[in-house]
């Protein structure tokens, strides 16, 4: 498995290298990629449907508990073959939908960098690299939306999408982290067995509030929904490979794949049936107003993963089995429809729903796509999308509470994706054909192929649910639910309320859609109401963020060096004051104490007098004379308190120091008086609050007793390893002679810097 | 003593501060070194003072015995001392430079890289 994750990666490493070769007529061979895949994934069916699950794992970083574990069970072997599956047919459209385009290699490799992560996405069975591969597919879905770069809001479309996505994998990061913490492992098929512990630790409601802030950011659902109408932006593939069968479906794969280890009773299912059935119900209202067909099946697949949130919700065996068709058939009429669309619009360079008609005379195959797509998503029999339907009435009808409202909500979401579907599929084909459309001609057959096939197998599912029966559903069923229970999927259940219900839906949309016309004035009435949309009041955050954050760094990064140390040294006032007067006591023990003698004190006075003087002082050369006064009281200093290695040190440099400044500095001008009083005061304050605490800190040190033991080995070894008697030089130039050698060449480096600024002539400025 | 000592090093940290904090370049410099000292003084006490007594064996003997200065703060601050003087030997003349060059000693009219401003 791990070879059929980096297959994608490689190819389009390789297609870095190898692109010019795919941009013309090789490119169709790329589909290869995706078919070889799915070929390979099919064989995994038999395992899979008798109820096996497959394991492997590559280690990775096991310090942290992350590694290349893959598994393959019902759920991830549903998605792997939708990904591999439309993957293929969406790589062969591309070789014509984007014929010689520029860039047709590079797309090619967003494309498949794309299906490898969304594979390993699935397949993973570790949450670290879930994450990772999550993460992938947002980026790859970032350069997917802003594929036509040159044009201003494809590049906004992809900045929010990633951005709203961006957030999510965040959350899902913070929420794996916990996890991990809980259960001590990243291991999803290890956290099977403990969802106890997990829903009684005190972490969990944050956990579900971190992985459902991930599934809902993906699966675009509300708030959130508003980055998915905008990576419309996108060409015609990417909608239909991201944008409706696989990418979004990220969110509602997560949220399967926890329902074994998060599903903790109500707030579980109320937060997800809440979520979801407000997405499909408010984005399956949208639709109503909307005429772009791309945008009326945005909507739609916003509204469709609300549905998929809601069963998951929902949570019982016939939910999830519901869940699991539907994103079949989902996938298979939305994807058809998609590439339906972008072949409309390749055609007749327009998307208008109001400007379309009577298309069937020149693009009949499509047509005849477009209508069983319409059959599908509106769940009419004998498609798959009526057992999709029917199950979702089953679920909804047992559920234990408000049954009667989540059936309500169901009906209406139907009723109106009836209706998209069939504005999308069908009306465009329908009518007097418009005379600029006369001329069109049917697009070569890698275009119109895809969608006949996708739709075909919506029927042929529809008429044998016991191929999905046995491949998905029951395995899925047996992983994911709590607890199984045997089932068989029917296309005919006979007359029951179930029937009744879809009998309603079907009535209800073709009603729908036979008085209800989209028009550019319903949709400029809902554009009155954008002022309050989530997507203009985020936007409206992320803008106030920005002036924040602007605010914020220009108080920060004055670019004077007075401010940034002020800060530094505020902060470092505030930590160390907090430490020192959380544990302070001024009991000193002065016995352990030096004593006083009078030529210390009178060489303290010189000291301090020389610091004073030198702070104080108007004159430059009096400043710098009275650093020569503090540095010789140094060295005397040093003298006195056995150091005569430093006393010596200390009296040469400060000698030299004092040459050098009085030769440099007694040509430049006189002090200046920059700083009013005001500021000297608060510099004051500032500096000396620092000195007083640096002096506290000291005094705390000094009561803690000392560790001598490096000093006692210095002490005891100089002269038997090192045959010196004075400690210090032994210590410098023996035992830490690398590091004195390398303070050589500071020295010489600094050496070198003088003499080049010394010997420096700007030649251009000093024609200026 | 030490009480005192600790006092001097806060004065020398609190003038080095407020020096640094000047908008003269040679403020500066004569800050840093302030701070230097200040820092000098600081490990010395960390390493408790001890008079008279030079961590240097006796002629007779083969190691330290006894009570001693601690010779690891004094190998420290001498390496502090001599890179602080590198330091500022380069500082004194990049002063210099700079006033030669851009005619102030004003560190709030060198916050840009603009050759005009």
């Amino acid at each position: 498995m791990l070879g059929a994750v980096l297959l994608g990666f490689l190819f389009s490493l390789f297609l870095v290298f190898a692109g010019s070769y795919f941009r013309g007529k090789l490119a169709v061979l790329s589909s290869l990629i995706p078919l070889s895949l799915f070929v390979y994934f099919l064989t995994f069916i038999p395992e899979i449907s008798s109820g096996e699950v497959i394991y492997e794992s590559y280690e990775w970083i096991p310090s942290f508990g992350v590694n290349l574990s893959f598994t393959l069970d019902g759920l991830a072997l549903l998605f792997a073959l939708m990904i591999t599956g439309v993957g293929s047919l969406v790589f062969l459209y591309t070789s014509a939908y984007l014929k010689d385009h520029k860039y047709l290699d590079r797309f090619y490799g967003y494309l498949s960098l794309f299906m490898a992560a969304m594979l390993g996405l699935v397949l993973s069975d570790n949450l670290m690299s879930l994450f990772i591969f999550w993460e992938l597919t947002s980026i790859s879905s970032f350069y997917l939306i802003g594929f036509n770069n040159d044009k201003a809001d494809s590049r906004k479309s992809a900045l929010v999408a990633l951005g709203i996505t961006g957030i999510g994998g965040l959350l899902l990061l913070g929420g794996a982290v916990l996890l991990g913490d809980v259960v001590g492992t990243y291991r999803i098929s290890e956290m099977l067995s403990m969802r106890d512990a997990i829903t009684d630790s005190s972490n969990y409601l944050l956990i579900l509030l971190l992985i459902f802030g991930a599934a809902f950011t993906k699966s675009a659902q509300f708030p959130f929904h508003f980055w998915l109408p905008g990576a419309m932006k996108a060409p015609t593939p990417v909608s239909t490979y991201l944008h409706s069968a696989t990418m979004v479906k990220a969110g509602v794969y997560l949220l399967f794949r926890m329902t074994p280890v998060l599903n903790g009773g109500d707030i579980w299912h109320t937060v997800l049936i809440v979520v979801g059935a407000i997405t499909m119900i408010y984005s399956a209202v949208h639709i109503i107003f909307r005429t772009d067909l791309k945008g009326i099946l945005a909507y739609s697949t916003i509204s469709a993963l609300g549905i998929l949130v809601f069963l998951i919700g929902i949570g019982t065996q016939a939910a999830l089995i519901a869940a699991a068709v539907f994103i079949v058939v989902h996938a298979l009429y939305k994807a058809s429809l998609f590439l339906i669309t972008g072949i409309i619009d390749h055609e007749t360079g327009t998307r208008d729903v109001t400007q379309l008609a009577g298309l069937r005379k020149v693009l009949l195959p499509v047509a005849i796509a477009g209508f069983i797509a319409a059959l599908i998503s509106g769940g009419v029999p004998p498609t798959l999308g009526f057992v999709g339907k029917d199950l979702i009435y089953e679920s909804t009808l047992h559920f234990k509470n408000n049954a009667v409202l989540l059936t309500i909500i169901a009906i209406s979401t139907n009723v109106l994706l009836f209706y998209a579907g069939f504005v999308a599929g069908v009306k465009p084909f329908m009518g007097k054909l418009p005379k600029k459309f006369e001329k069109l001609h049917l697009p070569s057959p890698l275009m119109w192929v895809p969608p006949l096939i996708m739709t075909i197998a919506g029927l042929v599912f529809g008429l044998f649910p016991s191929l999905i029966e046995t491949t998905f559903a029951k395995p899925i069923a047996m992983t994911q639910a709590i607890a199984f229970e045997d089932f068989h999927l029917k296309l005919w259940h006979g007359f029951n309320t179930i029937l009744g219900l879809s009998a309603i839906t079907l009535v209800l949309g073709v009603v729908l859609y036979f008085t209800l016309k989209p028009s550019h004035a319903l949709e400029n009435k809902i554009a009155k109401l954008d002022f309050i949309a989530p997507e203009v009041l985020l936007l409206k955050l992320s803008e106030g963020f920005a002036v924040f954050s602007k605010y914020w760094t220009n108080f920060f990064q004055t670019g004077y060096l007075r401010h940034y140390i002020s800060i530094v040294v505020a902060f470092l006032i505030l930590l160390l004051g907090y430490l020192i007067f959380s544990d302070f006591s001024l009991e000193t023990d002065f016995s352990t104490l030096a004593d006083l003698t009078i030529y210390e004190i009178s060489i303290l006075l010189m000291l301090l007098m020389g610091v004073l003087y030198t702070v104080f002082t108007k004159s430059r050369l009096a400043a710098v004379a009275a650093l020569g006064v503090v540095g010789l009281s140094f060295s005397l200093l040093f003298l006195f308190y056995s150091a005569p290695d430093l006393a010596m040190t200390q009296f040469s440099v400060d000698t030299l120091t004092v040459i050098l400044f009085v030769l440099v500095l007694y040509k430049l001008p006189k002090y200046l008086n920059f700083s009013n009083k005001w500021l000297r005061m608060k510099h004051g304050v500032l500096s000396v609050s620092f000195g007083v605490l640096i002096t506290l800190l000291i005094l705390r040190v000094l009561k803690e007793p000392k560790n001598t033991e490096i000093s006692e080995f210095y002490a005891e070894n100089a002269y038997k390893l090192a045959h010196g008697k004075n400690v210090v030089n032994v210590i410098l130039v023996d035992f830490r002679g690398i590091d004195t050698m390398i303070e050589i060449s500071v020295l010489i480096v600094a050496a070198l810097g003088v003499f080049g600024l010394l010997k420096l002539r700007l030649k251009t400025r000093d024609k200026k | 003593m030490e009480i005192i000592l600790a006092i001097i090093t806060g004065v020398l940290y609190a003038s080095g501060i407020y020096m640094i904090l000047r908008r003269s370049m040679v403020k500066l410099i004569l800050g840093i070194i302030l701070l230097g000292n200040g820092v000098n003084l600081l490990i010395f006490l960390l390493g408790r003072i001890t008079k008279g007594q030079p961590p240097i064996i006796d002629s007779t003997e083969k190691a330290l015995e006894g009570i001693y200065a601690d010779p690891i703060p004094q190998a420290l601050i001498l390496t502090a001392i001599v890179i602080s003087f590198g330091l500022q030997a380069f500082a004194i003349i990049l002063v210099k430079r700079a006033y030669k060059v851009l005619k102030t000693d004003d560190l709030d009219q060198l916050n840009t890289t603009d050759e005009d401003s």
